[in-house]
């Protein structure tokens, strides 16, 4: 996989949650998503990034745009150092929320994007990757 | 600046328009704003309609205040309608099992007027 174009960006206040969903939306329209794919992941960058905030206490995301050669598209990764989830099987079902949320950030993100991973330790952090390719080869 | 977000009375309906990014901190004052017009608004009958026509993204967290928000002002007794939601906006939505159940949809403006009862 090839990386066009890769930044780093801090989530620590909930004004930096909107700055990651909108590069991630401006990736998306240079790497010619459509506009469901591009509402997908900038949707998903939009709930994985408030749960790092929220959940993990802030941390940052790595956005990308990516070429396979055939295909373009966003990975986009997910760090912080916060408690980790307890029941990850439980999280990715959907509907376990431990704060004021509707507990599908996580499941719903999963069902948004092409490849997921989360790795998960507890006491020590979550992270979470997450690629999304453009419908059509250019 | 917080931007804000206009509600208009349009023949004893109030009617919002909710345009661009809904930002954390702007949409639990869109909740505010939209129960206090409601409040002042006491003594008429009419109905209370949100055009999302311009959101480009809805993400569960905004998704739930919508919905909180149409709930609020049901029980406040006013007849809510969400309109315009965008096909990418419904797709999202649905694909993360987040359908907005209890909610009543329309359209656009005009179908949500409809619903609302006021004469074309």
């Amino acid at each position: 996989m090839t990386v066009l174009v890769s930044e780093r960006l801090t989530i620590a206040v909930e004004g930096d949650v909107p700055v990651v969903r909108r590069r991630a939306r401006e990736l998306a329209q240079a790497a010619h998503f459509d506009a469901f794919a591009s509402a997908a992941i900038t949707t998903a960058a939009s709930e994985l990034s408030r749960n790092a905030l929220v959940h993990g206490g802030g941390g940052y995301a790595v956005v990308e745009h990516v070429s396979d050669g055939l295909r373009e598209g966003l990975r986009l990764v997910f760090v912080d150092e916060g408690p980790g989830i307890l029941d990850i099987d439980r999280a990715l079902r959907g509907g376990y929320s431990t704060g004021r949320s509707l507990g599908l950030g996580l499941s719903g993100s999963r069902r948004l994007v092409d490849e997921f991973h989360v790795e998960t330790s507890l006491g020590k952090g979550t992270r979470v990757e997450v690629v999304k390719w453009a419908r059509f080869r250019r | 600046m917080t931007p804000t977000i206009p509600i208009l009375r349009v023949r004893g309906h109030l009617l919002v328009s909710v345009q661009g990014e809904l930002g954390d901190d702007v949409v639990e004052q869109f909740q505010n704003d939209v129960l206090s017009a409601i409040e002042r608004d006491r003594g008429r009958d009419g109905g209370l309609l949100v055009d999302i026509s311009g959101l480009e993204v809805v993400d569960t967290y905004v998704a739930r205040v919508l919905a909180d928000t149409a709930a609020m002002a049901r029980l406040m007794g006013r007849h809510t309608v969400v309109c315009g939601m965008r096909p990418e906006v419904a797709a999202t939505l649905v694909q993360m099992g987040y359908m907005l159940d209890g909610v009543e949809t329309a359209l656009d403006v005009d179908d949500g007027l409809d619903r609302l009862g006021l004469p074309r």
